[in-house]
């Protein structure tokens, strides 16, 4: 640990970010070592300044910050005194970055192998043509399929969990001293991720590379870090060597880190065969123009319970939503709301079934108008379906806002551009409310929210159902979110239902093998789950190699 | 590639519509232009049976339908008619008129239209390289001393009438330091070499008029990508700014470029009637104001027909060009 010279070497470093003409310090003197070949988990919610610190360790701050004090060494170089040209010869060379999308991050305009070969060829590490050869040898390694001809290819050809193995190759083309991960699994499906964390930790440990891994994944970490920082709000938490701190945080924000899974509601009993579902998916087959999406679905959902739809992106668990609500028209098949078919448009629907279903989105930042104040987004469809006006519905929208636990007084004028992430999506739940609906669609709702803020906002819509009696549709693909709040499970694989139940039996064996894949390729928080995984299912049975072979 | 055959067919096949449609909106709006060529030609002392005799003689009697497919027809067939002032002369010398003749529409067109085409090509060709360089080095060095003084620059030039700017010119480049001759008056029989240098004022003046909006797009779809990951990839890479800017920015930017160029380089073909008059070149411009004083139909419509066809051949190609620039487009999954 206490090496007398160290990789990188940070020392009271301060950011500040511009807030219109201010400076405000987002980053409060935080100190990092990092010695060869360790690897550094850095977590914390967002906002906790970690990708700041990130991008600080490589001497680069993004437009709109500036690093105020401090200083950050790489291998006894001061990143921060030196000029830009010194800086750019190690960037890409001995320093390097996987981002957190890599679908970003990748110029659409040119092949993955040309954007691999540019660092090596620029910095003359190697000659393009080696630097070729070495990025088809690293392919291979990340288990990448077709690894001769895949680089060949533009980014938009590459699937999202290749696409990341791609970028982690890329870091690795200079071979680099040290790698700055900002959260690189984290726009990943929990199938795709698995593989990705593979490569990543079977790369690093191969090459002997120093690494910072920054997530909001505390599992995840546990898997790939030697030591955890723990950040919040620009300042050090603590640190310790990952066993260490798993079984034992000092602090108490870290402790309550490590206790937000603890949140699960009971199942409900199932209800009764003779009650009428609320929502009833019969049949349902639907298309994008001439592209099949879902293929022959069924599920019904009942009063007062809640049914997680879990899949990939892609298996068609929005598409579904848009279904029911009426935005894509199906193709076959019908929605039957308490027993009466809807119809399939919904510009053909009646207001009063309009009302009946409501949604709430996965961004509340873009689902919500960044013009109007809170009082016009509440109050809109308290007008628009129950015909309030004036003191009556001021009155409601107030109403509304203390159900969603928000003082009326201090936030019912303010733009959503003045709220945290968590009260927007209370917002957004409050919007849904105001319909007075029988169900409510959760699209993913909790997923862009830190695991804090994401539990109170389950525990607002488990309150929100037993008091109205509301019905929920979750989709999701954190199956964490399920166990907390589902009574039963639809588990879905390129449009198809392959297996649905109760949560409680789905979340004892036997299952379905993909279910199985599924619910194994969820981290957990012991550091030796990722190992043993792979020792037992085999390096070649996880991701989507392995839900490739199942269909 | 059968997805950009099929895109580029479609719009190859929209761009004759619209030039259908246009060929109806033309024929329209020329026959509601008040007066007509009898009367003009007549002037003050017109007797009625003479302006009847004329209208007669010309078909201008004939039902405006009729008229219209008459000409629709010839148009398809590479007759844009007769011009009306043209065809008194030759029927007094007996000549033939109509399709390649004298008074033909296409004959006194066509020697215009080159022109025209040569000075569009020479103020492109030096219009477009130094606005798409002037724009990434602004993009470049964004914000600075150098970013400031190419927009004020670029701005007073598109703000100053164009007029006024080719006077600029002439006292500087041929009064005082005489560079260039003043006057374009170029000839059919003249060598390359002279034709260029004639044609050397009036293209500069055209280049001023066209560089601020080509150089400012440029600049302003290439910033607008440098808040992308890609590019903070590209710089976390250590990749120098200059190429950052060149193949990881540009490649990207092209669409908006591209359609910006095409409308300016459609402007160069059209929109070029004051510069002509003041360097007295004669291209199509001078033609088109001309024929419209002494309403010689056949003539406005024919240039009428071709602007908007430069409008719709130009944007059809910049339509096709970004769709190229388009990876997603050129290599579909």
């Amino acid at each position: 640990m206490a090496d007398t010279n160290p990789l990188v070497r940070i020392r009271g470093l301060k950011i500040e970010g511009r807030s219109d003409e201010d400076w405000i310090q987002i980053v409060n003197g935080v100190d990092l070592d990092l010695n060869s070949g360790e690897v550094l988990g850095l977590i914390g919610e967002s906002g906790a300044g970690k990708s700041t610190v990130g991008l600080a360790a490589m001497g680069f701050t993004r437009d709109g910050c500036r690093i105020s004090a401090g200083t950050v060494e790489f291998d006894g170089i001061d990143l921060i005194a030196a000029d830009a040209a010194t800086r750019r010869a190690l960037l890409g060379r001995r320093i390097a970055y996987v981002a957190q999308s890599a679908a970003a991050s990748f110029n659409p305009a040119h092949r993955i192998i040309d954007q691999h070969t540019e660092a090596p060829v620029q910095h003359k590490v190697f000659s393009m043509s080696n630097s070729q050869a070495d990025a088809m040898e690293l392919y291979e390694r990340l288990r990448l399929p077709n690894p001769t001809e895949i680089g060949f290819r533009y980014p938009h050809q590459v699937s999202g969990g290749q696409l990341q193995r791609a970028m982690t190759a890329m870091a690795m083309s200079c071979r680099p001293d040290l790698i700055i991960f900002d959260e690189p699994t984290t726009a990943l499906d929990v199938t795709t991720q698995i593989e990705v964390l593979a490569a990543i930790r079977d790369i690093v440990e191969q090459f002997n590379t120093a690494a910072i891994y920054i997530t909001h994944d505390l599992a995840v970490v546990a898997q790939m870090a030697d030591r955890i920082k723990v950040l919040l709000k620009g300042d050090e938490v603590e640190e310790a060597p990952t066993r260490t701190m798993l079984a034992d945080p000092q602090e108490d924000y870290t402790k309550t880190l490590w206790a937000v899974r603890s949140f699960q509601r009971t199942q409900k009993p199932p209800a009764p065969s003779s009650d009428v579902p609320v929502i009833s998916i019969r049949n349902v087959t639907a298309a994008y123009g001439s592209v099949p999406v879902l293929h022959d679905i069924s599920f019904d959902i009942h009063a007062g319970r809640t049914v997680a739809v879990v899949g990939e992106s892609g298996s068609g668990k929005s598409t579904a939503a848009r279904c029911i609500t009426g935005l894509l028209p199906p193709l076959e098949g019908q929605i039957e709301f308490e027993g009466a078919p809807l119809p399939r448009d919904y510009r053909k629907r009646s207001k009063d079934q309009l009302r009946q279903a409501q949604m709430i989105y996965q961004m509340a930042d873009t689902a919500l108008n960044p013009r109007k104040r809170i009082f016009e987004i509440i109050g809109r469809p308290v007008e628009f379906y129950l015909g309030l006006r004036g003191a009556e519905k001021r009155r409601r929208v107030e109403q509304l806002m203390e159900q969603i636990e928000m003082d009326p007084g201090q936030y019912i004028d303010r733009l959503p551009s003045e709220l945290s992430g968590g009260q927007k999506q209370r917002i957004g739940i409050a919007r849904a409310l105001a319909a007075e609906p029988r169900f409510i669609i959760c699209d993913e709702v909790t997923s862009a929210l830190d695991q804090l803020v994401a539990e109170g906002i389950l525990k607002l819509l488990a309150n929100l159902q037993d008091s109205l009696d509301l019905s929920y549709m979750f989709i999701t693909h954190d199956l964490a979110t399920v166990r907390a709040i589902a009574d039963s499970v639809v588990v879905m694989k390129e449009g198809r239902v392959v297996e649905a139940g109760p949560k409680d039996e789905m979340f004892t064996p036997p299952h379905h093998p993909y279910t199985d894949l599924l619910l194994s390729s969820v981290p957990e928080m012991d550091p030796d789950w990722l190992t043993g995984l792979l020792e037992a299912r085999g390096v070649d049975n996880i991701g989507d190699s392995a839900s490739a072979r199942m269909s | 590639m059968h997805s950009v055959l099929f895109i580029v067919i479609r719009r190859l096949g929209l761009g004759v519509l619209t030039l259908f449609a246009v060929s109806v909106m033309i024929f329209l709006s020329v026959n509601m232009l008040p007066g007509d060529f009898a009367e003009a030609i007549l002037g003050q002392g017109a007797t009625p049976e003479a302006i009847a005799a004329i209208r007669e003689d010309l078909g201008l009697n004939k039902p405006a339908v009729t008229r219209y497919f008459d000409w629709l027809f010839g148009v398809l067939t590479g007759d844009f008619g007769t011009s009306f002032a043209q065809a008194n002369f030759s029927a007094f010398a007996g000549e033939a008129t109509g399709k390649g003749g004298i008074g033909s529409v296409a004959a006194q067109l066509e020697p215009r239209f080159m022109n025209t085409l040569f000075l569009a090509m020479v103020s492109a060709l030096i219009s477009v390289p130094l606005s798409l360089t002037l724009g990434i080095l602004a993009a470049l060095f964004r914000n600075s001393a150098y970013d400031r003084a190419v927009n004020i620059g670029t701005l007073s030039s598109i703000s100053s009438p164009e007029f006024f700017l080719a006077y600029v010119l002439i006292l500087f480049l041929a009064v005082l330091t005489p560079i260039f001759p003043s006057l374009s008056n170029i000839y059919a029989d003249m060598s390359m070499a002279d034709r260029l240098e004639r044609t050397m004022l009036p293209a500069l003046t055209l280049t001023l008029v066209v560089t601020a909006h080509m150089m400012r797009m440029t600049r302003a779809a290439i910033i607008n990508l440098l808040a992308s990951p890609y590019i903070e990839m590209a710089r976390l890479k250590g990749i120098s700014p200059f190429r950052v800017i060149v193949v990881h920015a540009l490649p990207n930017a092209l669409a908006p470029i591209i359609n910006v160029i095409a409308l300016n380089l459609a402007y160069l073909v059209t929109g070029v009637v004051v510069v002509e008059v003041v360097f007295v070149y004669p291209g199509i411009g001078q033609l088109f104001v001309d024929s419209v004083k002494i309403r010689d139909i056949p003539v406005v419509q024919a240039c009428c027909l071709i602007f908007a066809a430069a409008y719709i051949l130009l944007n059809l190609m910049a339509d096709v060009l970004s769709i190229i620039s388009n990876p997603r487009l050129r290599h579909p999954k």
